[in-house]
């Protein structure tokens, strides 16, 4: 997200090569014996952003988010945090707090013990204790359950105290280890705003891990998809959404339709690209960068090509004739698995914009078309 | 007519056992602590008499129990068997916890040989376990051979028939009582936890004391219930390694009971041992309690 509460536009600071980032990570490895967890990993982390590392299970990422906690030492490079080099530096000496995905909350104290933890070990004085405790309660709405134990919550209740606990100490950087995994669908919704809005109130960084790319579109102001210890893209949600750098990306992000082809022409405004499984020729709008006669691949997001049941007047390219082979309705919208006679699947999904809209059926013969800005080409 | 299940049998079994083998003797030591000693066999008087036609006479003699409290010897005993027990069970803690972490934090390949390796000694007979420490304690023993043959000393040192040796056996032998509780208990613990306290400004050692202690509370107070009580009465190896100024409460009632044949007074010294041990007995209870109920 990039727009505030107050609806003015905010800086990407990313873009910006002046500005100074908050978290740097500078060619981190770590090694478990002979297996790479994290390979070789760069990133630049600006104050005030919601970072997602994004990813399979196995990826890497939550060791990578454990190297920032300090909860591993890396087998090489540096972990830079507001200018300091805190690659070997313990956990309780860094000015960084960790929101487990278990929320390791402590079973023998109530609450206002738990929350309260940090801020004695600070040694701060008792009513400034009370009074931040407090505040931090209020901002989660569990006031009321201050004297309660853990097990004497349910699961959104403890994920709520988890936060407050790593949020009391005013950390600068906050990591979230699959904040909202054990949550069910609508109240994951519900947080996933809630965790914005209160990050925007108190102006700390988060680097969150996920494996749940709706709840990184949702969250992040950007997103580090990670496959097998490196950071395939990172990039703005929208940026990963519309301009995958590689066929991973493209497919773990969103459905995608993937068509391989060749490359028949090849001009700086403009490819031609010949795919034999989709039966037509592929028209995109832009250059790209590859070697003649190159195998490429055209990705067109679902919601990017147009169905009908008339055949569209013009060009040959980018239109395909197919059948209906299934059809999921979700409500808001349907999703639609069109046969083309070469044998690929194609997926597509409409806007059910109308109640009572002539519906497309199975075993309808329809024409897809996108348009030449649509596809999305990548070499990799 | 009350229906009799099967399930009601099964549960009727250990009741019956605990009722044949623990209740009746329990009411028999009773019934002769309140005796008059006798020369006879058996040594006492009987506590019901016939006295006349329909007349039963119960004779409860209180002095067994009144002689226990006033001479000296005997609250000795109790005192210094108390203050045995409890060093014990401290110092088989200070040993015994750290075997017991280290034990519940290895690998869980190494862990089931390590807990084998706890218990292994149980395979032998106690017996000869402290005939063991007697052979590595004494004068002419393995102990002093060895440090005699380095030179470290030139007269053997006295340690069998010592408090010393007795400690040694009684810790030895209690040890693994200790571990295995504690064990079962810090196995349990979530280790993220200490991860959580680090990440909030903990130290390693400050988070052991924080949340590491106060979480195996249950485990110390079981293993340490589990060597106390047993130690108090302990009376074999004291016997064997302590010499004779171990005066443990477990001597003076076999003196009692085989030398004195003063079958009354040893049985008020068993029953008032097994009263001082109740209230140990609840708390343990109380700690197993809150241990099961906590398992989530």
């Amino acid at each position: 997200m990039t727009t505030s509460a107050a609806g003015v536009v905010k800086a990407q600071p990313w873009s910006d090569p002046s500005a100074r980032p908050y978290v740097e990570v500078d060619r981190i490895s770590k090694s478990f014996g002979d297996f790479k967890a994290v390979n070789d990993v760069s990133l630049k982390i600006y104050q005030r952003e919601i970072f997602c590392l994004l990813g399979a299970s196995g990826c890497g990422k939550t060791t990578l988010l454990r190297m920032l906690g300090g909860f591993e030492t890396p087998t090489s490079g540096k972990i830079i945090i507001d200018g300091e080099d805190m690659t070997g530096i313990p956990p309780y000496e860094r000015p960084v707090n960790m929101m487990f995905q278990s929320y390791a909350l402590f079973p023998h104290m109530n609450v206002e013990q738990n929350v309260a933890f940090g801020l004695k070990q600070d040694r701060l004085p008792k009513h400034e204790i009370q009074e931040r405790v407090a505040t931090m309660l209020e901002l989660v709405k569990m006031s009321e359950f201050a004297k309660r134990k853990p097990h004497q919550l349910s699961g959104g209740q403890r994920q709520r105290v988890a936060l407050a606990r790593s949020l009391v100490k005013r950390p600068k950087l906050l990591l979230l280890d699959e904040p909202l995994g054990a949550l069910d669908k609508k109240l994951r919704e519900h947080t996933q705003f809630e965790l914005v809005s209160l990050q925007d109130k108190l102006g700390v960084t988060f680097i969150v891990v996920t494996h749940d790319q709706e709840e990184a579109m949702t969250l992040a102001s950007r997103i580090g998809v990670m496959n097998h210890g490196e950071i395939v893209q990172a990039g703005t949600p929208s940026e990963i959404y519309e301009f995958p750098s590689s066929k991973f990306v493209a497919d773990f992000v969103g459905s995608v339709n993937m068509f391989e082809g060749k490359l028949i022409e090849d001009e700086p405004n403009y490819v031609r690209i010949g795919s034999p499984e989709l039966g037509c020729t592929i028209y995109v709008s832009h250059g790209i960068s590859a070697p003649p006669e190159a195998v490429v691949w055209a990705a067109v997001r679902p919601e990017k090509i147009f169905m009908s049941t008339a055949a569209p007047q013009g060009s040959t390219d980018n239109l395909v004739r197919g059948t209906v082979q299934d059809i999921a309705y979700l409500g808001d919208l349907s999703i639609y698995l069109v046969k083309l006679p070469t044998g690929k699947v194609v997926r597509v999904t409409q806007p059910n914009t109308s109640r009572h809209a002539e519906a497309i059926s199975w075993d309808q013969q329809v024409y897809l078309s996108w348009d030449a800005t649509s596809p999305v080409v990548v070499t990799r | 007519m009350v229906g009799i299940t099967g399930r009601g049998l099964v549960v009727a079994l250990p009741y019956l056992w605990l009722l044949l083998f623990f209740v009746v003797p329990f009411v028999i030591v009773l019934k002769i602590s309140f005796s008059d000693v006798d020369l006879a066999i058996p040594p006492y008087k009987p506590l019901l008499e016939w006295v006349g036609k329909n007349s039963l006479a119960i004779k409860v003699n209180l002095n067994n129990y009144a002689f226990l409290f006033t001479d000296p010897l005997y609250l000795h005993a109790f005192a210094n068997s108390l203050k045995v027990a409890f060093l014990s069970t401290l110092m088989c803690l200070i040993i015994g916890y750290p075997m017991a972490y280290g034990i519940a934090r290895a690998k869980p390949s190494l862990r089931n040989v390590l807990l084998l390796l706890v218990i292994l000694p149980f395979w032998t007979s106690l017996l000869l376990r402290v005939y063991a420490w007697i052979g590595l304690l004494k004068a002419n023993g393995v102990i002093n051979n060895v440090l005699m043959s380095l030179g470290i000393i030139h007269e053997p040192l006295t340690m069998l028939y010592t408090p010393f040796a007795m400690y040694v056996g009684i810790v030895y032998s209690y040890l693994p009582f200790l571990i295995l509780p504690l064990y079962a208990n810090l196995e349990k613990m979530d280790w993220q936890l200490l991860e959580a306290a680090e990440d909030l400004g903990c130290r390693p050692w400050q988070a052991f004391y924080k949340i590491t202690l106060p979480l195996s509370r249950n485990g110390i107070l079981a293993g340490s219930m589990l060597v106390f009580i047993p130690a108090v009465g302990e009376f074999v190896i004291p016997a064997l390694l302590g010499g004779p100024n171990a005066l443990m409460i477990g001597r003076v009632l076999w003196d009692e009971f085989f030398s004195n044949r003063a079958w009354p007074v040893a049985s008020a010294v068993a029953i008032l041992l097994l009263i001082l041990l109740v209230p140990f007995m609840m708390w343990y209870q109380s700690a197993q309690a809150r241990e099961t109920a906590g398992a989530r």
